[in-house]
């Protein structure tokens, strides 16, 4: 990963850490991720619960609160590092710059008031003062997402968990922001609303040109949206590149076994393994390369050393395997 | 009649569940409210011996509170449940009623909930055994209970067996929970979304458990989901429920090849699947529920159908044999193999090409 953020990058991590300082001491949820999100891309970054996927989402959007704390690295949006901002100094930011898209839109939400006054609450911390420009942009932006402006005086509890994600996606784009970045807002929907915001999610970056972080434990719902993957283990990078090359050929044994752990609905039917065992403790990861325990293709080499990120062919990916010296067969 | 004990032979061809007009409703809003919530309405389903039947639909379509009924946590408001030929509303005494929950026990979705943290995961499973399997002494419930736990893969068996809930994985506790369910020598488990909660890497695992509890075990699995491909992955037969209403059944291989309810098309093309090319048809529908309290009669599927005809706005769907098979029995007794489908469009012989 190079250190300098690529031409046209508006989002530069850079070796960014983060720890849970708890009592029986520091677990590492995020160590030493390195990454770039390109104007206007797509970005996905999946892993199993406890990889520290929404750590690092937190991180970025400097919103982790005690007992986790950024301990080391850069986050560099349109140029400025945001690490150690005040929160006075990032509302310059936030919103207008990057906006963020929660998880659960019920919880997000504030239950006890309108849709409608919760975007004038936010607009108006961020400057726009006049009630009518507020009501004027808070009805274009649920029409961009699909939602009668009849909503804005709806509660919360009134609309459908589709339809109150889609008016927190419409929020985030209050302001048109350069980055939206969003933590599962799909999780909580059957499989035909969820298809249907990630459509449209993919429209409106079409139309405005915003760049987006997808965070998810679901490989297979990004499979068509995003541009460029990133697959997280135990608090690491274990492999990122194209989306399509990653799902094409999974360079990390871990990625693979995703690939091989969910059922197709299309394809032909046969028996699937998994990946045996559980992520580690972060607490106390093992020694060496943290899915040694797991990994079917383990080396000797593995138990001992931890290894870093080799490039093969626009991937980069946490595995021996690459190598030079022991570059396997099969792939140029 | 006990429902246990010394069962009487049941005859050939009769299903070892089945339910017939099965229908909950509840009442919803304050004490003068009338509004009623049709949560299951008029649902036949049969599971056979040795058999997975899937039972899968969106949030809110009813899956659940058809387990509920099944596990009498619910009555039903109308219709009945037969197991192995006889209804359930029958089964009165404490002896019957135990009996039955013995042999159709229940795994829950939320492994984390489901077991008390403050005791050894031994404590369920032994209680189980206790009240369910009285011929057992302490130490034979001890032996049989590892020989369970190692029966679903969590071995050694009485090591496991001395841990506390905190102390295992997500996949392990819901081992446990298979474990408990097993120890009963039941004939048919009731999973609800046995698998969602758990992470991608370790689903597979359970998903091949409940094959292999088929295949070796010889129960019958309902398995509630709303992942069609873990459906396909494991079931033999596949039920389709839209807004508390059967809308689709048949041979699982054979509803997803070829669908024939315009619901179970929308459902189907939604599934990603990294390896496939994006379905493209259905990306207008924006997967609203539909309306299920005080519903008027006609096809609860018609808002969001291409092919709705004048007769699904007001002749409410039933199940029927699809595609002229010659079964003529009533809804959900279809043999295996057999086709079902509530839809007029479809019963009509037309072919249904929705989504």
């Amino acid at each position: 990963m190079p250190s300098q953020p690529a031409d046209g990058a508006i989002l530069a991590v850079r070796h960014l850490s983060a720890e849970y300082l708890l009592e029986r001491g520091a677990v590492v949820a995020v160590d030493d991720v390195s990454f770039d999100v390109g104007r206007g891309e797509f970005l996905a970054i999946v892993g199993e619960s406890g990889c520290g996927k929404s750590t690092l989402l937190f991180a970025i959007a400097q919103l982790l609160a005690r007992p986790a704390a950024i301990t080391a690295g850069t986050v560099t949006f349109r140029g400025r590092n945001l690490v150690g901002l005040t929160d006075r100094q990032l509302v310059a930011v936030r919103w207008t710059g990057m906006s963020v898209v929660m998880q659960s839109a019920m919880n997000a939400l504030n239950p006890v008031k309108s849709i409608g006054a919760q975007f004038r609450d936010a607009m108006r911390a961020h400057g726009t003062t006049s009630a009518s420009l507020a009501g004027q942009r808070s009805a274009e932006v649920l029409r961009m997402v699909g939602i009668d402006p009849v909503h804005l005086r709806s509660y919360p509890h009134q609309l459908s968990g589709g339809m109150r994600q889609r008016a927190m996606i419409a929020m985030a784009l209050l302001f048109t922001p350069e980055l939206v970045i969003m933590d599962e807002p799909t999780s909580a929907l059957d499989v035909v609303a969820q298809r249907s915001l990630m459509v449209q999610i993919k429209e409106l970056q079409r139309r405005f040109g915003f760049a987006v972080v997808f965070v998810t434990h679901d490989m297979s719902l990004v499979s068509h949206f995003s541009d460029r993957l990133m697959v997280m283990y135990a608090g690491q990078v274990a492999e990122i590149g194209p989306t399509g090359r990653v799902f094409g050929a999974p360079a990390h044994p871990y990625t693979a076994g995703l690939m091989e752990a969910f059922p197709s609905i299309r394809g032909p039917r046969r028996a699937l393994t998994g990946i045996g065992g559980s992520p580690p403790d972060l607490a106390s990861p093992p020694g060496g390369c943290r899915f040694a325990p797991r990994c079917a293709k383990v080396m000797e080499r593995c138990t001992a050393e931890q290894p870093g990120l080799f490039e093969v062919d626009g991937i980069h990916v946490r595995c021996f395997l690459w190598d030079g010296a022991a570059m396997p067969v099969g792939r140029p | 009649m006990t429902a246990g004990g010394s069962r009487p032979a049941r005859a050939a061809g009769v299903p070892l569940l089945r339910t017939e007009g099965l229908t909950r409703h509840f009442k919803i809003g304050g004490a003068v409210s009338r509004r009623t919530l049709h949560a299951v309405d008029d649902v036949s389903l049969s599971v056979g011996e040795r058999q997975i039947v899937a039972l899968a639909g969106e949030s809110g379509s009813g899956k659940s509170t058809i387990a509920r009924l099944l596990a009498r946590v619910y009555r039903p408001t109308s219709g009945e449940i037969y197991f192995e030929g006889r209804p359930i509303s029958a089964f009165r005494s404490r002896a019957d009623r135990l009996a039955y929950a013995g042999l159709v026990p229940m795994v829950f979705q939320d492994p984390f909930s489901s077991i008390n943290p403050v005791f050894r995961v031994s404590h369920g499973i032994l209680r189980g055994l206790k009240l369910h399997r009285p011929d057992l002494s302490a130490a034979q419930r001890r032996d049989e209970a590892a020989r369970v736990f190692e029966a679903v893969g969590l071995a050694p068996g009485g090591d496991v067996l001395q841990r506390y809930p905190h102390e295992l994985s997500g996949g392990q506790r819901q081992r446990v929970g298979f474990a408990q369910a097993l120890a009963l020598r039941p004939k048919l488990i009731i999973a609800d979304e046995p698998v969602s909660m758990l992470d991608v890497s370790i689903r597979v695992g359970l998903l091949n458990l409940m094959t292999e509890l088929r295949d070796r075990q010889g129960v019958s699995i309902l398995y509630i989901t709303h992942d069609l491909a873990s459906a396909r992955y494991v079931a033999d037969r596949l039920v389709i429920m839209y807004a508390g209403q059967i809308a689709e059944a048949g041979p699982t291989e054979e509803v997803i090849a070829d669908p024939r309810h315009p619901y179970t098309q929308l459902l189907l093309s939604a599934v990603p699947d990294p390896h496939a090319p994006l379905g493209v048809s259905a990306q207008t529908d924006r997967g609203e529920p539909p309306r299920v309290i005080d519903p008027e009669p006609g096809c609860r599927f018609r808002w969001r159908c291409p092919l709705a005809i004048d007769a699904c706005r007001t002749i409410t769907p039933v199940l029927r044999p699809a595609g002229g098979a010659g079964h003529q029995g009533p809804p959900g007794t279809a043999p295996e193999g057999d086709r079902e489908v509530a839809c007029h469009v479809a019963q009509s012989g037309a072919p249904v090409r929705a989504f």
